[in-house]
C-alpha cells in the first residue's frame, strides 16, 4: 500500500521525469513494435509462399501403372509427405488448356500431346524447407522411369534463408532496443533515487527494510515501462494503420505478441530498477 | 549492550583511524566519547552503527555482531541502536511533527497512528507546541530535539550521538544533555562523542572514554587500563 501511494506520488512529484521517460521508452519500444509488425508480414507473406512448395516428379510416358503405384506408396510413406496426385498426361494437356486459354488454337491442333505425366506431390506443413524438399526429390529420383524432378531448389532455399534472417534480425534489434529502453528507465530510476537521497539516509538511519525502500522504485520503473510499452503500442498501430491506408496493406500483429511486448516493458521496467537500485543501496 | 574487542579501521590510503579499540558498555549505561577532531569518534560510532565494518576486530551492539550481520539485516539493529548527529539530518520542507512520523511510517507503523505517536515523542523531547513548524523555523537547539523524538520513534535500547551539541549554544547544550540524562534514567544507554570537554567535566559522573589518534588512552571506569 505504501510502495503504490509512493510510487503514485513519486510520479505526481516530478511527472515531466516519468513522462520523458515513459515517452522514451515508447520509442525505443517502437522501433521494436515496426520491426514485430514487418516481421510478422514477411512471416505470413513466406508461408503462403511455401504452402504452394511442393515437388513435381515427371515420369516417363511409357511407364506401367504398377511401377506408378510402387512410387507413390514409396512416396507416402515418407514423413515428410501429406499427400500426392497423379495427373495424367491428358490432365496435363487439359489443365494447360485451362492454365493458358489464349494458346486454345495451338492445343487443339496439336497431333501428339507433348506433356509429360506427372506426380505432384504436397508437402507436409513443417517439412517444406530445403532440406525435406531435397530428401523426397532424391527418393523419386532413384525410380528409372522418372525423367524430372522440378521444386525451384534456389527458390526454397531463399525462402528459407529470408526467413532466418527475418527471426534473426527481430530477435537482435529487439534485444538491443529492450536494453536501450531499460537502460533509460534505470536513469530514470536513478534520477529518482537521487532526488530522494535524503529520504532514503533517514530510512536506513531509522532502520527501514530494503524491501520498503525499493519497492516503490520498483513499481515506479515496471510502471514506467508498461506505459512506454502501452505509447509504443499505440504509435506503432497508427503507423501501420497509416502505411495500410496509403502504401499497402500490412497485417496487424497478434494481440499475443503486443500484450507480450507490454509486459515486457513493465519487466524491463522492473528489471532496471531493481539493478538501478541494488547499486544504489551499495553506495549509501 | 555495546562491546569492541580489538577493532580497528584503516581506511585506504589514510592509515588507521582506529587502532586496536576495546571497550564494553553496559545496558543502561551513559558514556562520554572524547578526543580531539580527527581521533576516532565518529569512526566508532559508525562502526557500532554499521555504517561500515572494521578492518579487523569486532563490533557487538544489542546482540547484531559486525561479523554476522549481512548488509540486508542491518535494519534490525538500527531499530534497537539509534543515531544523532550534530547537523541533526532532519528532511527539509517538512514539519516537526512530519519529520517523526516519517520514522514511524517507515518503519512499519499504521498509518492512523501515526500523529497520535508522533506528537507524544514531541512531547516527550518537550516540543509539543512546534509540532506543526516547519524545520527552518525551529531553533538549533529545537531541531536537534525533533531529532531525538525521531531517533526515539524505535522505542531503542540505545542511542548513538555524535557531538549532538555541537552546534548548539550553552543553553541548548545543557537542555539536550538533560533530555539525555532524562532517558538514560529511564533505562536508556546512551553513548556520546564530544570533544567539549567543558561540558564533560560538568557532568562527573558519566563514564569518560577518550580516544587518541585512533587509540582508547584512557577510560574512567578503568583508569589503570591504558592503550597508550
Ligand atoms: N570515510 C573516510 N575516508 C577516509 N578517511 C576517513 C573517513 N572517515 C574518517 N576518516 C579519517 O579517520 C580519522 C578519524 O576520523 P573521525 O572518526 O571522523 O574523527 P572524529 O569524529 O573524532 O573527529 C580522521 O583522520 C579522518 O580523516
Ligand atoms: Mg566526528
Amino acid at each position: 500500500m505504501h510502495a503504490i501511494r509512493e510510487a503514485l506520488a513519486a510520479i505526481r512529484r516530478a511527472p515531466l521525469l516519468t513522462a520523458l521517460s515513459a515517452a522514451m521508452v515508447a520509442l525505443a519500444l517502437f522501433v521494436v513494435g515496426l520491426f514485430a509488425v514487418a516481421t510478422y508480414n514477411l512471416h505470413e507473406a513466406l508461408s503462403r509462399v511455401e504452402e504452394r512448395v511442393e515437388v513435381v516428379v515427371y515420369v516417363r510416358d511409357d511407364v506401367m501403372e504398377a511401377e506408378l503405384q510402387l512410387l507413390e506408396e514409396d512416396l507416402l510413406e515418407m514423413e515428410e509427405v501429406l499427400g500426392v496426385r497423379y495427373l495424367s498426361k491428358d490432365d496435363a494437356l487439359a489443365q494447360a488448356r485451362e492454365d493458358l486459354p489464349e494458346f486454345e488454337e495451338l492445343f487443339m491442333n496439336l497431333e501428339v500431346n507433348p506433356l509429360p505425366a506427372s506426380v505432384e506431390v504436397e508437402l507436409r506443413p513443417g517439412f517444406r524447407g530445403p532440406a525435406s524438399v531435397a530428401r523426397v526429390a532424391d527418393r523419386a529420383t532413384i525410380y528409372p522411369f522418372v525423367d524430372d524432378v522440378r521444386f525451384g531448389r534456389e527458390w526454397v532455399d531463399r525462402l528459407h534463408l529470408l526467413r532466418r534472417m527475418g527471426g534473426i534480425a527481430t530477435a537482435v534489434l529487439g534485444t538491443a532496443f529492450g536494453v536501450v529502453a531499460a537502460l533509460i528507465i534505470a536513469t530514470a530510476i536513478r534520477i529518482a533515487l537521487f532526488a530522494r537521497r535524503e529520504e532514503i539516509y533517514v530510512m536506513r538511519l531509522v532502520g527501514a527494510t530494503h524491501g520498503f525502500i525499493r519497492r516503490p522504485f520498483l513499481l515506479e520503473g515496471a510502471l514506467t515501462g508498461l506505459l512506454g510499452g502501452i505509447l509504443a503500442a499505440v504509435l506503432t498501430y497508427v503507423s501501420h494503420l497509416a502505411v495500410s491506408r496509403l502504401i499497402f496493406p500490412l497485417e496487424w500483429i497478434p494481440l499475443e505478441w503486443m500484450v507480450a511486448g507490454i509486459a515486457a516493458g513493465g519487466l524491463f521496467g522492473l528489471v532496471a530498477s531493481a539493478f538501478a537500485i541494488r547499486r544504489y543501496l551499495r553506495e549509501v | 549492550m555495546i562491546q569492541l574487542s580489538q577493532v580497528s579501521k584503516e581506511y585506504p590510503g589514510r592509515g588507521k583511524a582506529l587502532d586496536g579499540v576495546s571497550f564494553r558498555l553496559e545496558k543502561g549505561e551513559f558514556a562520554f566519547l572524547t578526543g580531539h577532531s580527527g581521533s576516532g569518534k565518529s569512526t566508532t560510532l559508525g562502526l557500532i552503527h554499521q555504517a561500515d565494518t572494521p578492518t579487523s576486530g569486532e563490533v557487538v551492539a544489542c546482540g547484531f555482531s559486525s561479523k554476522h550481520t549481512s548488509h540486508r539485516e542491518v535494519w534490525k539493529l538500527r531499530r534497537r541502536v539509534s543515531y544523532i548527529f550534530q547537523d541533526f539530518r532532519l528532511l527539509p520542507g517538512r514539519t516537526a511533527l512530519e519529520n517523526v512520523t516519517f520514522a514511524l511510517e517507515v518503519t512499519g507503523t499504521p498509518r492512523r497512528e501515526l500523529s497520535s505517536r508522533g506528537n507524544r515523542l514531541l512531547a516527550q523531547v518537550g516540543l509539543a507546541v512546534k509540532s506543526g513548524l516547519q524545520v527552518h523555523e525551529l531553533s538549533g537547539g529545537e531541531q536537534q530535539r525533533v531529532s531525538i523524538a525521531r531517533a526515539l520513534a524505535n522505542d531503542p535500547l540505545a542511542l548513538l550521538a555524535d557531538e549532538p551539541t555541537g552546534n548548539l549554544d550553552e543553553r541548548a547544550s545543557r537542555g539536550i544533555m538533560e533530555l539525555f540524562r532524562d532517558l538514560n534514567a529511564r533505562g536508556m544507554t546512551v553513548l556520546m562523542a564530544t570533544h567539549d570537554l567543558e561540558l564533560v567535566r560538568a557532568y562527573p559522573g558519566i563514564r569518560v572514554l577518550e580516544l587518541t589518534e585512533g587509540r582508547l588512552v584512557y577510560d574512567s571506569r578503568a583508569p589503570a587500563v591504558e592503550g597508550a
